[in-house]
């Protein structure tokens, strides 16, 4: 990393639901091309964190920035507007589109006739259907699904719905990507497979990730970095090596006596 | 990928089901059997009204008023997922909004006599306005209590229609619809055009033709379009949709909006084959109608909507031929075990009962397998 320009910062995150805290002062920033891990254990915090990013949750206290940009406040569609896109931890596709739709669905964001030119297909909107239809064939040749192009997702097996989910969320062409366990459930060539695929976003289209996940073999190897969370305390941040080495981590993983 | 940026020809290489461009492969009639079939469907419904009497021909109108509404309906409970038992309610609004402004003001009602050319987009415009102000309020609920809601609006509604007497005429009086006069050419007289004559029913017909003709296409465009696809994503995940960047609000107001414009100008048209009009006619059972019309022609399709209007409207007809055999009455009083009307509402109920448990894509869904079948004859899949 030459360069430390933050696209993402969080800056004291606290969410609580009634009373239970989810998160309690969570701060850390993303750096531009930077593949950041968010690790702990069932109930740390970890996807309220992409929910207070993504404007699912507004938190109660902190604020997060993208590029100098304030996202705590806006609705959802305006945070996907500013160049973020999420996986979700549970598939989240739409059942009943194909993966071609599913796919342009993604570059919403990047199409703008109106109601009216649908209407009537107009060549504005012809044009614009072609052109972004072109984009999505590229990332369906990146992920290697042709074959189920003109499938409902619904009736897809679960490996190929998660590359789908990742291929809907690089069609909107994000400046960060969340990640929310793109491997969970998958048996081990699955996660290389993904792993694969993860590492080749990064290198081609140098997408910023935050990857949270509980396979730790596949974020140490990965990650540039990783925030540690304990019942939403932060509890470790660093490159994984010195995470791995940190008392305070080992505790919240393996239990007081193992020290 | 880059065969769409070029420029496209449209070759096929000998090979009539290869696509080589993108938009050859998004056209609406994108295989020979599809522009087969349109042209065939064309034709019979042009000569059709001709070799069927007076009776059938209004019927036949009647099918394709409730085709323009069932396709209205189903972008709203089909593609984006919100049932709607209002769709009366504003079929209403779509019929007194041209009686007013195309109707004669008689019998103490208001009427303005304006051109057809006038007060047809309005008769869309004026109930999509109304759904895009009552809109947000149904965005906030889904489920259960939007049907809820809805039903409340179609009882609020035929209690203002029956109230609003300058403009309807009241409970059990009503008043005479627009008159289709287009550009000063009065589309309800009969005609002799190259020794062929055309009477006022036929004239109908093809009136209701032109217009179901464009609107269902216009609808068939919309739905491949981003908004059909946000429709859809809204009605499958919607806070996917949401962190996709959709917002649920706009698609929601939208899918209300556009339903009811296509409700107004069926309710409009409607008004005038049935040539008088009374508040009570905009009642709950007229919107569950047009919920069969959807759940039996198939959600989410706009062909589907076509077929199931030509089900719901032909039914009764069916019906009403069966009672000879059947210990039913004809008539509406005692007698027999069952009248007609109980009889099409117990076959419309078992119907959707049926077709969502067995074949939840409707009649659409059926011809998908009896087209499948052909597909692969003579292996069985």
């Amino acid at each position: 990393m030459v360069e430390l320009t933050p696209i993402l910062q969080a800056n004291e995150l606290a969410l609580s639901f009634g009373g239970t805290k989810a998160l309690r002062g969570v701060s850390f920033s993303v750096e531009e091309g930077e593949l950041f891990a968010v690790i702990g254990p069932n109930g740390a915090g970890k996807t309220s964190i992409f929910n207070c990013i993504s404007g699912v949750y507004r938190p109660q206290e902190g604020n997060v920035t993208m590029q100098g940009e304030e996202i705590v406040g806006k609705a959802p569609e305006d945070v996907a507007h500013m160049g973020i896109a999420r996986m979700f931890q549970n598939i989240e596709l739409f059942d009943n589109l194909t993966v071609l739709d599913n796919l342009m669905l993604g570059r919403g964001s990047h199409m703008d006739y109106s109601v009216l030119s649908a209407f009537l297909f107009t060549p504005k909107a012809r044009r614009q259907e072609v052109a972004n239809r072109a984009v999505v064939e590229d990332i369906i040749d990146f992920l290697d699904i042709e074959n189920y192009r003109a499938y409902p997702v619904g009736m897809l097996p679960y490996g190929v719905k998660k590359r789908v989910e990742l291929g809907r969320a690089l069609a909107m062409q994000p400046k960060l990507l969340l990640l929310d366990e793109p491997v969970a459930g998958m048996n081990v060539e699955e996660t290389e497979d993904m792993a694969r695929f993860i590492l080749d976003v990064r290198a081609e289209m140098g997408i910023s990730m935050i990857l949270v996940e509980h396979d730790m073999g596949l974020v140490m190897d990965l990650a540039d970095r990783v925030l540690v969370l304990d019942f939403g305390e932060q509890i470790a941040l660093g490159t994984p090596d010195v995470v791995q080495a940190d008392p305070n981590v080992i505790r919240a993983y393996l239990g007081e006596e193992m020290l | 990928m880059s065969s769409a940026t070029s420029k496209s020809r449209h070759t096929t290489r000998g090979r009539p089901r290869l696509y080589t461009n993108y938009a050859s492969e998004m056209a609406i009639f994108n295989t020979g059997a599809k522009r087969l079939w349109i042209l065939i469907g064309f034709f019979a419904l042009v000569i059709l009204p001709f070799l069927l009497d007076r009776d059938m021909v209004s019927l036949g109108a009647k099918v394709l008023i409730f085709a323009i509404g069932g396709i209205g309906l189903n972008l709203l409970t089909g593609y984006a997922g919100q049932v709607s038992l209002a769709h009366a309610f504003f079929l209403g609004i779509g019929a007194y909004t041209a009686a007013v402004l195309g109707g004669e003001a008689r019998g103490g009602v208001i009427g303005l006599g304006w051109d057809m050319a006038i007060w047809l987009p309005l008769a869309g415009l004026v109930p999509a306005i109304v759904a895009a102000v009552i809109a947000p309020l149904a965005a906030r609920v889904r489920g259960l209590y939007l049907a809820i809601l809805t039903l409340g609006l179609v009882f609020i509604g035929e209690h203002i229609f029956k109230e609003a007497k300058p403009i309807t005429g009241g409970a059990g009086v009503g008043r005479a619809p627009a008159e289709p006069v287009f550009l000063g050419f009065d589309l309800f007289a009969n005609y002799e055009v190259f020794g062929i004559e055309i009477d006022r029913y036929t004239m109908l017909f093809f009136t209701c033709l032109v217009i179901f003709v464009v609107m269902a296409l216009l609808a068939r465009n919309f739905t491949r379009s981003r908004f059909g696809r946000s429709f859809a994503a809204v009605r499958d995940r919607d806070i996917a949709a949401e962190v996709m960047g959709v917002s649920l609000l706009r698609t929601k107001t939208l899918a209300f909006a556009i339903s009811a414009f296509y409700a107004g100008i069926a309710g409009a048209l409607f008004s005038i084959v049935i040539g008088r009009i009374s508040p009570e006619t905009w009642n709950f059972f007229l919107s569950v109608d047009f919920l069969a019309v959807i759940f039996i022609g198939g959600l989410a399709t706009i062909t589907g909507s076509i077929m199931g209007a030509i089900f719901v409207v032909m039914l009764p007809q069916l019906v009403n031929a069966l009672t000879r055999y059947l210990p039913i009455d004809p008539g509406v009083g005692g007698g027999g075990l069952l009248n007609v009307f109980e009889l099409q509402s117990i076959i419309f109920g078992v119907l959707i009962v049926v077709f969502l448990i067995v074949e939840p894509r409707g009649l659409y869904g059926l011809w998908l397998r009896v087209r499948n079948y052909f597909k692969a004859w003579p292996f069985s899949y």
